[in-house]
């Protein structure tokens, strides 16, 4: 079968900087694909890549089988991408709940008309969109913070809040950017356990940026080393972890 | 203290008193008008306060929900004004009845500008949007000063007194209707959440551009309404009337009552009002003690007395049951 996501010979130059040189990555539906290289490496430009944020300078990107190079991001994410960020990103000043809603509400359909007399699609919308992100966050054990504000949570749940908003998008691609970033070992563990859960719940394929190896190699099905921008190798947890130049460039310090 | 919280709370929460003061404050506008309660002095302060809060919550819609900083509000008045003006004055003149379609027109000759504007300008951000906005309103000026046909920089006498207090009253709460439908509405969610932060706003879907046309459309139209109003109120306009010392009274009255609310408006407006009015007796004092008024609240609540929050009067009945917390 053809893959969910294709990036085909993509490269990005800012200026003089490469920062992602001909690379070539193909995620099958239903994998989860950790991605891991040293900081600067091109990571997180790569996600920003997938979800329109930067258009590439060459090469193309599918989706679903359909050209996706170029789109604006707010359709690519309608189109079923989701994304975390490196540096928690949620809508502070908001409650918990309108945090999630907004990705709700992307997908309601309403005239601003019937939102100015609230008659028509409003109030069934509404009500929906409310529904939506109550039964969202009870499964993600947020439902009891939905009236805080999204900046009065703590930091491990303001990251969870982050996966629970990236998926009201309803994406069938979730690209998540070091979910586990200042997390101890046992908060990776369990972080590991919770982004299963959310797999097998949300049947959703995931690509995710990390540093903590422990949680890539035990989640990923297929792994793939950046560095300076080039794909250094490719392949399943075991794979790469035996390949020498992956331990030379990268984990070749101890840190496997 | 606890029991007067607690009763403030209860209050705040009973759906039936806003609309009973709405009712209240129109029935009194109504026969004050007719019967001629007040005098001329405190009719023209009321009608002043009413034009204060539909430019307070129109600006508010720019600045507070999408986190922008316009200072061109004051050119979305005087294209309300002057159009509103022409219709009262010259096209239809000694015909009253037509006054409310020529707060329309007035509202949507700025709207249609702040359409244009908002379309030139969806990518500049921050600092460079401020400098647009501060660029429209020197043109707007400069363009009025050199029209001979609506009086060049003389300005427009002889308009007819037609902003009455059940108009204004009237003209004030459809735009608080209209802000507060919009804001509690997935438009109006799209909008905080640009402010919030655009990229994460983007990466949900929202479709930013049409978020923000949105917003500057209809903060436009009814800072062209309060300018349609103020003409019919004093009678008299000039391009050099809307300056930026207007627009900066229009943001000290938005950053007073607070951002992103719009209790805070009204309040923020009420406020300047009577103080503007009350400072009037210390002469040039006036402009030393309003400037110090906003130093202090910058330094100890900058995002205004309501910044950021809400009265639940004005919240939707969905929004505040899902918003109480659980017991």
């Amino acid at each position: 079968m053809s893959a969910l996501l294709e990036i085909d010979r993509v490269t990005m130059r800012f200026g003089g900087l490469c920062a992602i040189s001909d690379c070539r990555l193909s995620v099958s539906a239903g994998v989860a694909h950790g991605i891991i290289g040293p900081n600067g490496a091109g990571k997180t430009t790569l996600f920003n890549l997938i979800t329109g944020i930067y258009r590439p300078t060459e090469g193309r990107i599918r989706f679903k089988g359909h050209d996706i190079t170029g789109w604006r991001p707010a359709r690519i994410a309608l189109d079923g991408i989701g994304r975390t960020f490196q540096n928690i990103r949620l809508f502070k000043a908001l409650t918990v709940l309108d945090n999630v809603r907004i990705a709700y509400d992307t997908q309601l359909h309403y005239h601003p008309l019937e939102a100015l007399a609230r008659v028509g699609r409003y109030g069934r919308g509404e009500e929906e969109s409310i529904a939506r992100g109550l039964g969202l966050l009870e499964h993600f054990g947020l439902a009891e913070f939905a009236t805080l504000r999204a900046c009065e949570l703590p930091y491990g749940l303001q990251r969870r809040l982050e996966i629970a908003r990236a998926l009201a998008v309803q994406p069938s691609l979730l690209l998540l950017d070091e979910p586990a970033a200042g997390m101890n070992t046992a908060e990776t563990a369990a972080l590991t356990t919770f982004l299963r859960d959310i797999r097998a719940h949300f049947q959703v394929t995931m690509i995710l940026i990390e540093h903590h190896m422990h949680l890539v190699m035990n989640l990923c099905d297929k792994i793939t080393v950046l560095d300076f921008g080039r794909t250094l190798a490719e392949g399943t947890p075991a794979e790469v972890r035996a390949d020498p130049r992956v331990i030379e460039a990268y984990l070749g310090d101890g840190e496997a | 203290m606890e029991s007067v919280r607690r009763f403030c709370v209860r209050v705040a929460e009973c759906r039936w008193i806003l609309p009973l003061l709405l009712v209240i404050g129109m029935g009194f506008c109504v026969a004050a008008e007719s019967g001629g309660l007040l005098n001329s002095y405190t009719r023209f302060v009321l009608i002043t306060m009413g034009v204060n809060i539909i430019l307070c919550a129109s600006l508010n819609l720019v600045n507070g929900y999408l986190g922008e900083f316009s200072v061109g509000h004051a050119g979305f008045m005087a294209l309300g004004a002057y159009a509103a003006a022409m219709m009262t004055t010259r096209l239809f003149p000694q015909m009253p009845a037509l006054f409310l379609p020529a707060i329309f027109f007035g509202g949507l000759v700025a709207a249609v500008i702040g359409f244009l504007l908002a379309l030139l300008s969806f990518k500049t951000r921050g600092d460079y949007l401020a400098l647009i906005t501060l660029a429209f309103l020197m043109i707007v000026k400069s363009a009025l000063e050199n029209i001979p046909w609506v009086g060049g920089p003389r300005g427009l006498a002889g308009i007819p007194t037609l902003s009455s207090l059940p108009i204004t009253f009237g003209a004030a709460i459809v735009t608080l209707w209209v802000i507060r439908n919009l804001v509690f509405s997935k438009f109006g969610r799209a909008v905080v959440a640009i402010r919030e932060d655009e990229i994460a706003a983007n990466s949900m879907g929202v479709r930013t551009r049409e978020a923000k046309i949105l917003a500057f459309s209809v903060s436009s139209f009814f800072g062209g309404v309060a300018g349609a109003l103020l003409a019919h109120q004093i009678t008299f306009i000039n391009p050099g009337s809307f300056d930026i010392l207007k627009s900066t009274e229009i943001l000290v009255m938005v950053y007073l009552g607070g951002i992103g609310s719009l209790a805070g408006s009204v309040l923020g407006a009420v406020i300047f009002t009577l103080l503007s009015e009350v400072l009037r007796d210390f002469g040039t004092w006036r402009m030393v003690i309003l400037p110090l008024i906003l130093v202090l609240l910058m330094l100890f609540r900058p995002r205004g007395i309501m910044g950021l929050r809400e009265l639940p009067w004005f919240l939707p009945r969905r929004e505040l049951t899902s918003r109480r917390k659980k017991p």
